[in-house]
């Protein structure tokens, strides 16, 4: 009854005929970043359209895909998945579980259903004949996973999910980006185990509905073009920092029940509505913005303008807060430093004061014509002295 | 970020501009470096879009690919690239001077000093971003196992001559790019971020259209107008005024212009491909060309702007003195250009793919020793950096009060006078700790003794009342020349103003690594005879 009702409210919050943008791994990982930010929460869980938003804020997002890197990234996951997956088995068999028997007439069953949530009970069914019928290896392509998020249901799709002879579960994540020498940019494998992640976690929970319930393992094949081809290579990704810490933040979620609750009466935020009216509504539930949001969050560019306009430090990076203690506006941190305000016993503003304090010496004494003597006139050494290094 | 830097970006937020965080240029900015403004293909590694390089920003060099999927035209990329850097490389090789350098005898096994050669400058490569200087690794890396027909006349796919040589140069830029403080190659975002602070974060600074206009907005503009400005304003076409300075496009601009266009020029070439007869092909060839010109048009329009906001922002720098350090620094990447140039023309394999263990211990010990001494000579170049450090308890700057002569207990007395020094730094000193002052550009140490009392705020415990200054007796230890007395201005006197720093001057090499040929088993043993590097795998269905 209760979920019942939140549908309706979070379908009213979305505007009268806008469908639900539905909740993505990547989106769950970029909120599992930043789970203090409470607007990021209910508009992914209303499944608003925030690219849309933030175009009706008058503050559009910069994010969109090439063309380029879509075609090839697709031509690739087709090329990984040809003959039955045959290429993406032998990995997943070399890579985890080289001990047990090669991967030949593997199963791969049909998954496809009307909707998510068929998608999602077919999938549970294949996993449990896969995992039933043991002794096999089974390629789910595309399966469906339903996770809940602070409150509501979000429908995930790993690229696939592998079956082992054994009865474990394995999330293969297909990427695009190359493993060069063996190595690939971290940035963008620590992004993919963060969405891997957010898949096993999924997965276990299915697990978890089955007696005995299988393993699901917790090192995930990323699989990726190697070096200059587009040849397929993999390699085994430990997740289980991610998924420890994407499961404790998904909990941490504050309850989109409760967000919603604390909505003024008649908020709305579809992006047909007037932006004062729209600016109105987003205000009403707080952001937590850091300059990473601009990575991660289509509205990023809104919350930065406000934060900005708000004078709050930590526009200026999460790490700058550290260091200023109560300190938490540009006015408040300028104006303790010069000395207008704040307690000099804190220890936050005695620091600041000395900071102020010897950065401008340092700046007089550059500006000046002559430092004191001795103090920064170091001749320059003789040059071609320094065979040392080369 | 040090607070004295957080507090720099806090005055660029409220002033509207960005603040200094340097008052001296902290690297070598050669008189004609070479500026590459790379584009790459989204989605494909190491796919050139196209690039402007040269020297001189009047007239940079336009390398356009204009269907990035095919190998032939990637190469006349590469072979043309060549044709600029190569040549600029080369025309630092030759100008040489005599120097010297230790090396082991082989027969006696005693160091001794070996005259060698050494490049009288080196050449300077500059790039947009970060992201530039990863590229031109990865160029580096896509080149330099690639084989040349002559190489190799079995080889599928050859390589055009100069392209591997040209990969190996740019491995080496990229390596050496990873050692800090030197500057054979740059990315402009980094030395503008390096000296001055804007009121953005560190993360918004990397983009270079941003950064320019916090540190230099147009008149009548704050920092943070034009800033917004630069990262999201868009023209009718919905096309980004300011592109990204690369190597990545806007993915706007690739699905909106530059796809159609790819489109078309696939469509002009199978089309000639197709051609029944002379006259025809000719008015194919017409199209073929004009389809051509289109995306050379759109891809120089996208780098245009970043070629001109790089080499405004070296403009910026250059209006900065550079730092006394600076060129002693310069002068160990000309020992390293010079290295690299001896080992092309000995004819010794391009860099492998892995290093092995010596040699990577190595490389981690340089950077290392060379953080340190960055960190070292950019403190003692710029009172700004000094003031950081001052701040951190790791300097201290104030004035000799009083100096007593005093002798140490040696058979043969030496000068070791006691000094008492009044600052109003906080620096963490620990019992007989050493602490250095530059005397004529040389580190001169001295001994911490004692914090002393002065009248009657008795701080023998070395506290220090809030905002007063404390007073510390230290002990000079050493350049005072040989004799009893010490030579002259080589102690100091009183009144002057000095700066002493707990960190030392200069840096000492650390233990010598074993030759590769004794690599303990602990690091897989000596590496045996090395093979040369197999070249990568091609295959036909590579979109290469």
């Amino acid at each position: 009854m209760r979920g019942t009702a939140l549908r309706q409210r979070l379908a009213e919050l979305r505007g009268p005929d806008v469908p639900a943008k539905a909740l993505d791994a990547r989106a769950l990982a970029a909120l599992a970043a930043n789970p203090g930010c409470k607007r990021r929460a209910i508009l992914d869980g209303a499944g608003v359209d925030k690219a849309a938003l933030a175009g009706a804020l008058g503050s559009p997002s910069a994010f969109g895909q090439s063309q380029f890197a879509l075609t090839r990234g697709n031509a690739f996951e087709a090329k990984v998945k040809a003959d039955g997956g045959a290429e993406l088995l032998r990995l997943v068999h070399e890579r985890l579980d080289p001990a047990a028997r090669p991967p030949v007439d593997a199963a791969v069953p049909e998954l496809s259903a009307i909707g998510p949530e068929g998608r999602t009970a077919r999938t549970a069914l294949a996993l449990r004949e896969a995992t039933a019928a043991a002794g096999g290896w089974t390629l789910l392509d595309h399966p469906m996973l339903a996770l809940d998020v602070a409150g509501s249901a979000a429908f995930l799709e790993p690229d696939a999910v592998v079956v082992h002879p054994d009865g474990s579960w394995t999330v293969v994540e297909i990427k695009s980006f190359p493993m060069l020498d063996g190595s690939a940019d971290p940035a963008k494998v620590g992004a993919a185990a963060r969405q891997a992640a957010v898949y096993v976690l999924a997965l276990e929970e299915v697990a978890a509905r089955l007696d005995p319930a299988p393993r699901v393992r917790h090192r995930v094949l990323l699989v990726c073009p190697k070096d200059f081809s587009n040849l397929p290579t993999a390699s085994a990704v430990d997740v289980r920092k991610q998924r420890a810490v994407t499961s404790r933040q998904l909990a941490r979620l504050t309850r989109i029940q409760d967000i919603a609750d604390a909505l003024p009466e008649g908020a709305c935020f579809s992006p047909e509505l007037p932006a004062e009216q729209l600016t109105a509504a987003v205000e009403s539930v707080a952001a937590s913005y850091a300059p990473e949001c601009l990575a991660a969050c289509e509205l990023a560019f809104h919350c930065r303008d406000r934060s900005r306009a708000a004078g709050a430090v930590t526009s200026l990076g999460r790490s700058v807060r550290a260091e200023l203690g109560a300190l938490t506006t540009v006015e408040d941190v300028l104006a303790a430093a010069r000395g207008e305000t704040g307690d000099p016993r804190d220890p936050a503003v005695a620091a600041l004061r000395r900071a102020a304090g010897l950065r401008a010496e340092a700046l007089e004494a550059a500006a000046g014509a002559e430092p004191p003597a001795g103090l920064w006139s170091v001749p320059t050494p003789a040059a071609g002295a320094v065979p040392a290094c080369r | 970020m040090s607070l004295i830097a957080t507090l720099a970006r806090l005055e660029a937020v409220a002033t509207g501009r960005a603040q200094p965080t340097a008052t001296v240029r902290h690297r070598r900015l050669s008189q004609r470096p070479l500026v590459f403004v790379p584009l790459t293909t989204a989605g494909e590694a190491g796919a050139p879009l196209g690039a402007l390089v040269g020297t001189d920003r009047d007239a940079p060099r336009l390398l356009v690919v204009p269907q990035p999927r095919d190998r032939d035209l990637r190469f006349a990329f590469l072979a043309e690239l060549a044709d600029v850097v190569l040549p600029y490389i080369d025309s630092y090789a030759d100008a040489v001077e005599a120097a010297e350098r230790n090396e082991t005898d082989p027969e006696t096994g005693k160091r001794v000093k070996v005259e060698v050669e050494l490049c009288a400058d080196a050449p300077q490569l500059i790039v947009p971003s970060r992201a530039g200087v990863d590229y031109v690794r990865l160029l580096g890396r896509s080149m330099r196992f690639r084989r040349t027909a002559e190489q190799d006349p079995q080889t599928p796919y050859p390589a055009p001559p100069r392209v591997p040589l040209l990969g190996r140069w740019l491995t080496h830029f990229g390596e050496r790019s990873r050692v800090p403080g030197s500057a054979l190659l740059q990315a402009v975002t980094e030395l503008l971020g390096r000296h001055w602070a804007t009121g953005q974060s560190s993360l918004e600074d990397q983009h270079l259209g941003a950064l320019l206009a916090w540190i230099d907005p147009p008149a009548g503009e704050t920092g943070a107008q034009a800033a917004l400005r630069a990262e999201l304003a868009r023209d009718a076409d919905g096309q980004l005024l300011c592109p990204p300075a690369g190597p990545a496009t806007d993915p706007a601009f690739d699905n909106k212009l530059l796809a159609p266009a790819i489109e078309r020029y696939d469509r002009a070439r199978t089309a000639l491909a197709a051609a029944q007869d002379g006259l025809q092909a000719d008015d194919l060839l017409g199209a073929l060309t004009a389809a051509e010109g289109e995306i050379r048009a759109l891809v120089s329009s996208r780098m245009l702007p970043t070629w001109d906001a790089v080499w405004r922002g070296l403009d910026l720098l250059r209006s900065l003195p550079e730092g006394a350090h600076v060129e002693e620094r310069w002068t160990r990447d000309r020992w390293s250009f010079t290295g690299h140039r001896d080992r092309v023309v000995a004819g010794e394999p391009p860099q492998p793919r892995r290093d092995d263990a010596v040699t990577a211990a190595n490389k981690l010990a340089t950077r290392e020793r060379e953080q340190a001494r960055l960190e070292a000579q950019e403190a003692l170049d710029d009172p700004l950096v000094m003031a950081a450090r001052r701040l951190a308890g790791e300097a201290f700057a104030g004035e000799v009060v009083d100096v007593v002569m005093a002798y140490g207990e040696g058979k043969r007395p030496s000068p070791r006078p006691l000094v008492t020094v009044r600052t109003e730094d906080l620096p963490h000193l620990a019992e007989r700790a050493k602490v250095y002052r530059s005397l004529g550009g040389k580190p001169q140490a001295a001994e911490f003794v004692r914090w002393a009392a002065e009248g009657d705020a008795g701080r023998a415990d070395g506290g220090h009342g809030a905002g007063g200054a404390g007073l510390l007796v230290l002990r000079i230890v050493d350049k005072m020349g040989r004799g009893k007395e010490p030579e002259a201005g080589s102690v100091p006197e009183k009144g002057d103003r000095l700066c002493f720093t707990l960190f030392e001057h200069e840096q000492r090499g650390g233990a010598k690594l074993p030759d590769p040929e004794e690599t303990p088993w602990t690091h897989g043993g000596p590496p045996g005879e090395q093979t040369p590097e197999a070249p990568d795998s091609v295959t036909q269905e590579d979109l290469l």
